[in-house]
């Protein structure tokens, strides 16, 4: 037996040069995180008045960008495509198809990041002429320096090509293995690609035919409306896609690290494609409040979105059923008292547990944020921060934190430095949040506003309920320092890690489903019924608002100004070099268009 | 497939949660009487809201027996009028325009929020109370002086209300 466990092999035994892709992937999201982690920290303390010595006012909106920038699109997206080439590779058995294609997307995605981060930063610098000041939303006529646009865009390209990498090595899988279904790991990665192809469509058209032309001075000016609503398109679907890799890892290593197995495999299945038809036809709901958009079509939007509920919902149930399976076969009994029998000195597992948790109390949260007339209340409000700090900036973020702990031994070999230091700092994250985002969403209530670098006014000042303002003002404060240690302690120990001695005997096994793949009806691994869907449900969902939008107000907008918040007197200088540049950027992405159309076509007809 | 007998209950509770959520929302519509900001108003030249006769001079205006309308210009950072003066127990539509970049419009501690999009004409009813003053701010960010954008809605007795000329000047 024990002979048996010490020649088992790692992920890093079998598939070295993958894990490499892995490991880079993992290496880039911290790198993110870190950064995000010290503008979070900045921020914290500067909104709630504690200290505002070390940033002005005006670049309190640098610092968001930032922060958003790279732990909304960055941090996720990274850590996103790392687990992906994992669980692609490992449930699949087999290598990927070309690991040259690999690292080509991984190149695209650091390029385009590092472009659109260093335009961002360039802020801070008042002697260099860019800036890219618009929030990670990026809404027009507010418009960054090209460069933020132009890197976006070629970070979204890149992770197109990862897809199209994981598709393909899918394909040579199934060549290889005629009739077998779909290892579970690969059908969630397989359907949260399509959902992103079908969502980031909109940010690419978005970017690509308005906004970058617009910031190099080709076309005078864009329609607000139309490219608010392109980004909801996306900005929806983003927040699932930020949150599939974690349900990949609730429903697929949890169970293991539980000491037991997933509840049922064709469940999972299902959620995943209810999460593919239902993210994208729902992204109005973050426009209950706009002009321009018929009340039907909000009331529609706020239909679909609350049906997307039943998936995670489902998830609760599976997610809980089967970390109680695992306590019981631990030996675990009683109504509750199987809670006791759980690893809880184990991080990885400590910490997914608290981040589920979390993500319970961010769904009713997110419950009133769908309502459409309660929304007046919360809309723009830091509510809406609150609420997204308890889903991305903990289910996701304590999930990716976690599942590092129990993922990095087998991509590289080596024993984390210390489980302790790991267990500390989760639980560190747990409370570092439940502090700030419960006084965020106090305040919100308050009606102080989201995305302010001085919430205070001087002509009024808030209601008092759960509290006074100055009050929940120190909450966040200590919450969000909680948070930047709970960071710091998580880096330091993998930085310490990466100093260990490689060694032998890290591998763990995934447990199968308890009701395998052979009791989900063969109809769900059929991939092009779903997509089929899915683009009818998001056609229904918006030709007819995208139609009135451009029909009433233009493609390029009713008569509204360009308001760049970066200076204008280098435009002309930087156009001549950036036009061509544009249209260079033009012919690769017709390039890589073409190639994944190939591939999608192979994929379909075969 | 087999499904659990606890998971089907717990599906069936979960569909039932979905519709009374649903049901609550269409309940404010029709009983209450919650409308949306929508799509109402035609759109507008931002870049010549002086061609507009509700934006040439932002003002509040008597529209009904008890109903007056307010037209607000939202700008790069400030509102227009400020303060807005409206009389005690009146209905108030607000008309709100943008003639630079994305803004908020939200009356502080109330349900009054909306979104004001250049080139789109927010419109929005409310009821207002007794005399207040309240806070106005803007909630959605609009560029480096954001934070300092503010204003103020009083809600004035009818007497002092007519002393005002009309709310034409405060």
């Amino acid at each position: 037996m024990s002979d048996a466990l010490e020649a088992e092999k790692t992920f890093y035994d079998e598939f070295p040069a993958e894990a490499k892709v892995v490991r880079s992937s993992l290496l880039g999201a911290f790198l993110a995180l870190t950064l995000g982690a010290v503008f979070g920290i900045i921020q914290t303390l500067h909104r709630t008045g504690i200290f505002r010595g070390l940033i002005s006012s005006t670049d309190y909106y640098t610092s968001l960008t930032a922060h958003g920038v790279f732990l909304a699109l960055s941090f996720t997206t990274f850590f996103l495509v790392g687990l992906f080439t994992w669980a692609v590779v490992r449930s699949l058995d087999r290598p990927l198809v070309d690991i040259r294609i690999t690292w080509t997307w991984y190149a695209l995605m650091a390029g385009g990041m590092t472009m659109t981060g260093i335009s961002v930063l360039a802020g801070f610098v008042d002697s260099i002429d860019m800036s890219a000041d618009v929030l990670f939303t990026f809404y027009a006529p507010l418009q960054a320096h090209p460069l933020f646009y132009t890197g976006l865009a070629v970070f979204i390209v890149g992770s197109w090509l990862a897809g199209a990498d994981w598709f393909r090595t899918w394909l040579a899988w199934r060549e290889e293995n005629p009739g077998e279904r779909i290892p579970l790991q690969t059908f969630m990665v397989l359907t949260t690609m399509i959902m992103w192809y079908i969502a980031s469509s909109a940010v690419a058209a978005s970017v690509l035919i308005f906004l970058l032309p617009w910031s190099l001075g080709l076309i005078e000016s864009v329609n607000p409306t139309l490219t608010r609503t392109l980004f909801w398109f996306f900005g929806h679907p983003v927040v699932y896609f930020w949150l599939m890799p974690a349900y990949l890892l609730w429903y697929t290593v949890l169970p293991s690290i539980a000491g037991g197995r997933l509840f049922s495999d064709p469940l999972a299945r299902v959620v995943f494609v209810l999460f593919l038809l239902l993210s994208t036809p729902v992204g109005i709901h973050h426009q209950y409040l706009d002009p321009g958009i018929a009340e039907g079509f909000k009331f529609i939007s706020m239909t679909n979105t609350m049906f997307l509920l039943l998936p995670s919902l489902l998830t609760a149930f599976t997610v809980v059923a089967s970390v109680e399976y695992g306590a019981r076969q631990r030996g675990g009994t009683g109504i509750f008292g199987w809670l006791r029998s759980l690893p809880w000195r184990d991080p990885a597992f400590t910490g997914m547990m608290l981040a589920g948790l979390m993500f319970a109390a961010g769904g009713f949260s997110g419950m009133v944020n769908a309502g459409m007339n309660i929304n007046y209340m919360i809309h723009n409000t830091i509510w809406v921060p609150g609420h997204f700090h308890l889903t991305v900036g903990t289910a996701v973020a304590l999930t990716f934190m976690a599942a590092t702990y129990w993922l990095w031994p087998q991509i590289t070999n080596k024993p984390i430095y210390s489980s302790q230091i790991g267990l500390f700092q989760v639980v560190l994250w747990f409370i570092g949040m439940a502090l700030m985002s419960n006084a965020m969403h106090a305040q919100g209530l308050l009606g102080v506003p989201r995305r302010t670098a001085e919430p205070e006014y001087s002509g009024f000042d808030y209601p008092v309920a759960f509290g006074g303002f100055e009050e929940l003002n120190v909450q966040i404060a200590i919450g969000g320092t909680l948070l930047f240690l709970s960071t710091v302690l998580f880096i330091g120990n993998l930085v310490l890690t990466m100093g260990n001695p490689r060694v032998s005997g890290l591998a763990e096994t995934l447990r199968p489903a308890l009701s395998g793949p052979d009791d989900a009806p063969e109809v769900l691994d059929d991939l092009r019924i779903w997509v089929g869907i899915a683009v009818t449900l998001v056609v229904l969902a918006y030709a007819l608002p995208l139609a009135a939008i451009i029909s009433d107000g233009g493609l390029l907008g009713p008569g509204v100004g360009t308001y760049p918040v970066w200076i204008d007197a280098a435009v002309g200088a930087l156009a001549e070099v950036a036009v061509p540049a544009a249209w260079s950027l033009v012919d690769a992405l017709a390039f890589v268009g073409s190639r994944l159309l190939d591939v999608a076509a192979s994929g379909v007809v075969a | 497939m087999h499904i659990h007998a606890y998971e089907k209950i717990w599906l069936a509770c979960s569909i039932l949660l979905i519709l009374l959520l649903l049901g609550s929302v269409t309940y404010g519509a029709v009983g209450p009487g919650v409308a949306m900001v929508a799509d109402s108003e035609p759109q507008i030249d931002a870049n010549a809201l002086d061609e507009d006769e509700r934006f040439t001079e932002p003002r509040v205006e008597q529209v009904g027996e008890n109903h007056y309308e307010a037209y607000v210009v939202a700008f790069q950072f400030g509102f227009q009028p400020d303060p807005i003066v409206v009389p005690e127990n009146s209905t108030v539509t607000f008309q709100v325009t943008s003639r630079d970049v994305i803004h908020g419009f939200e009356v502080v501690g109330t349900n009054a929020n909306t979104m004001v999009v250049p080139g789109e004409v927010s419109e929005l009813t409310v009821e207002v109370g007794e005399p207040q003053e309240y806070g106005i701010l803007c909630n959605e960010y609009c560029g480096a002086g954001h934070h300092a954008m503010e204003g103020k809605l009083h809600v004035v007795p009818e007497e002092e209300f007519e002393e005002t000329n009309g709310g034409e000047s405060a």
